[in-house]
């Protein structure tokens, strides 16, 4: 093993093995899922994201959300998933088809949100949450994104869109917390994040 | 490398020209080291404030830039491509030059990529902060700060291809292949990852596969090669010994290089991907034990006998504390992956402590090791603090072995409580029973803070001591030097 080239040709043969084998072998499997149409209905599934939530998934990216939260349910008996109510069935590769980006995670510093515009619908608790989790959750570790809303002067009528917020949290008199287009996007976004549809190769009950 | 006689550096002729290798090489080295300890120091502030921000989430809360998901990512990206590369080529190019009995040539070459090198890193660290981030574990880098890092690396593969190709020693030596692994892996799974992952993603969960795969690899093939290059050097050097094996050793080279791209799946386990790659994963994680225990054997046979010169020897100390924490490492990732304990563990600060004990206590380690092994013979002086080299051993082994223990332990509890919703049913109460376990990890942050300031300083003194006689003349003789250094 004295010769450079013999080194090196070793050394690309170990790099196009496992290329191969993880890379291109999930690209082949992978690579060309395409969207399950329902005949009956005629729809597609999974169900295209509107433009707002799009962007919300941009916003969600930024601010690194996927530092503690999961995107990802579990088969049940693999961990506590479904136990938890965080989906009816298991999420699998065909649902995530749809995004530019995918954040399944690895850390749950916070429940999984595969599902979780399914578990709040209301629109004010995702901004109440946002704006301070400590508001919904007594002891949430999660921070505040306060700069994602505005506190300005109510000039005339108070904004459709400010946020309804308990005393304590208010601002101060003649003042009105509104969410900025970052955070309605963000809101749009999580509510879009749902599981209740079919697809023929999740294994049912 | 098996016959300590074949090794030209043992002789006295040798000696005389490593010194001219060394100094030959001090831009280049003090240039990449510098720029490593700067980013150390930047990337430990982060990591504090990460670690604050974990039980403390009003912590600097109020500004968009520093919410907890960008100073995350900026801190393992400061971490790994500023201080671990930064550092990695330093000893690299160093134990290059030395194997390849090359005095620098073409010096310019890499003083060029160390420059461009850290400006991709300061481009990609505030791209992340501004917000561009890809929110990709250890790629979190915009996707224009890639064409820069690109271009500094191909100098740097230019660099050391050259040097190697046009070496004056007769044997090349184990360093060598794993200097070779580790330069020609980088560019493939960063160049996949890059294309795959963030300028074209891939169609849904395939970008997390091919992410996860370079993530892995990044550590497993990057970083750890480069390390055991540090440490088959060294440990023969210091300890005036050779290395048991010739043989296993090659069978170890290449059986780590087959087996150790394929562990990194594990992070995917019981997620929306096809079972078999998983189970490629598991296997990889298993069989990387097989070269894990014949290297572990090289080490720690070097190192029978002589135990007593981790007393004497900084260098030593760092470097076995580092070959200890390789073998555990990789024991415990191993039994990690299985199905059964993966269960507990994933999702969990678990994975955020067999990451840690594998990027500091082995690898971040392995380059203290070498750096003080290295710097006072490029730069011709010792050093000037046997007290600051104690306390950067001790505040750093004692704080990552607190972080390490703080976040597996925790994170195995916490896995627990997780998986058991008929007593913990309210999701907030497992994050919070972690709180005492996250302020134990961050006092072990500190006391890594502690160590890099420490070590910092010592790096400044050492380079602005002046170069005396007195200084050099501790440095004619190995292993005696750090003896002197020591004392």
């Amino acid at each position: 093993m004295n010769r450079l080239l013999v080194i090196v040709i070793g050394i690309l043969l170990t790099i196009a093995f496992c290329w191969t084998g993880i890379v291109f072998s999930s690209y082949v499997q992978l690579g060309g899922l395409e969207h399950y149409e329902d005949e009956a209905t005629g729809e597609f599934y999974p169900p295209p994201r509107a433009g707002i939530a799009q962007r919300g998934q941009k916003v969600y990216q930024e601010l690194g959300c996927v530092y503690c939260h999961s995107q990802q349910v579990r088969r049940p008996g693999y961990g506590s998933d479904q136990d938890r109510d965080w989906g009816e069935r298991q999420s699998v590769s065909r649902d995530y088809i749809g995004d530019r980006t995918i954040l399944l995670g690895v850390r749950r510093i916070g429940p999984d949100l595969m599902t979780v515009g399914e578990r709040q619908t209301s629109r004010d608790w995702y901004h109440r949450h946002l704006y301070d989790p400590r508001i919904n959750t007594e002891g949430s570790a999660m921070p505040s994104y306060r700069f994602l809303y505005e506190e300005r002067r109510i000039e005339g009528e108070p904004s459709g869109r400010a946020l309804d917020l308990p005393e304590g949290h208010r601002p101060s008199d003649g003042y009105e917390i509104v969410p900025t287009s970052r955070a309605e996007a963000l809101v749009e976004y999580l509510l879009s994040l749902r599981l209740d549809y079919d697809l023929p190769e999740v294994p049912t009950e | 490398m098996s016959d300590s006689s074949s090794n030209p550096d043992y002789t006295k002729q040798g000696a005389a020209a490593s010194g001219a290798i060394d100094r030959s090489m001090r831009a280049p080295v003090v240039l990449f080291a510098a720029a490593g300890v700067f980013w150390l120091l930047v990337g430990t502030l982060l990591a504090l404030i990460t670690s604050f921000k974990l039980h403390t989430p009003g912590f600097l809360g109020n500004w968009e830039w520093l919410t907890y998901g960008r100073v995350r990512p900026a801190y393992t990206t400061v971490f790994l491509y500023g201080w671990a590369t930064n550092a990695g080529l330093a000893v690299g190019f160093w134990i290059m030059a030395r194997l390849s009995r090359n005095v620098l040539q073409r010096g310019t070459i890499l003083n060029t990529a160390a420059v461009f090198w850290n400006v991709g890193v300061l481009v990609g660290v505030a791209g992340i902060f501004f917000g561009d981030l890809t929110a990709r574990e250890w790629l979190e880098m915009p996707g224009y700060a890639a064409p820069i890092l690109m271009f500094a690396y191909v100098l740097i593969a230019l660099w050391v291809v050259l040097t190697f190709q046009y070496r004056n020693s007769k044997y090349t030596y184990v360093s060598q292949w794993y200097l070779l692994a580790a330069l020609f892996w980088f560019p493939a799974i960063f160049g996949t990852a890059q294309l795959m992952a963030v300028y074209a993603p891939a169609r849904g969960v395939l970008q997390e596969v091919v992410g996860w795969w370079f993530a892995h690899n990044l550590y497993a093939l990057w970083l750890t090669p480069i390390g055991l290059a540090s440490v088959y050097y060294l440990l023969p050097k210091i300890l005036g010994k050779p290395v048991h094996s010739y043989y296993l050793t090659s069978v170890a080279f290449w059986s780590y290089l087959v087996f150790a791209g394929w562990a990194g799946m594990h992070y995917l386990a019981g997620g929306p991907v096809p079972a078999w790659i998983i189970s490629a994963g598991v296997t990889g994680a298993l069989l990387v034990l097989f070269p894990v225990f014949i290297i572990g054997i090289n080490h720690h046979r070097a190192m029978a006998g002589s135990f007593g010169m981790l007393r004497t020897s900084p260098a030593l100390r760092f470097t076995y504390f580092a070959a200890v924490a390789f073998t555990t490492v990789s024991v415990v990732a191993a039994i990690a992956a299985f199905r059964g304990v993966k269960e507990i563990v994933h999702f969990t600060y678990f994975t955020d402590g067999l990451m840690q004990w594998g990027v500091y206590a082995w690898f971040t380690m392995a380059m203290f090791g070498a750096l003080y092994y290295l710097l006072p013979r490029v730069l011709q002086r010792a050093w000037p603090s046997p007290t600051l080299i104690s306390l950067h051993f001790w505040t750093s082994a004692a704080g990552i072995g607190l972080y390490v223990f703080a976040m597996c332990v925790g994170g195995w509890i916490q896995g627990l409580q997780m998986n058991n919703p008929e007593a913990y049913p309210e999701f907030v109460d497992i994050t919070r029973n972690t709180l005492p376990w996250l302020v134990m990890a961050s006092l072990g942050g500190l006391l890594l803070f502690v160590a890099h300031v420490a070590f910092a300083i010592h790096c400044l003194w050492l380079l602005l001591r002046p170069e005396t006689a007195e200084n050099r003349s501790m440095l004619t003789a190995e292993p005696k030097t750090m003896k002197v250094a020591a004392k």
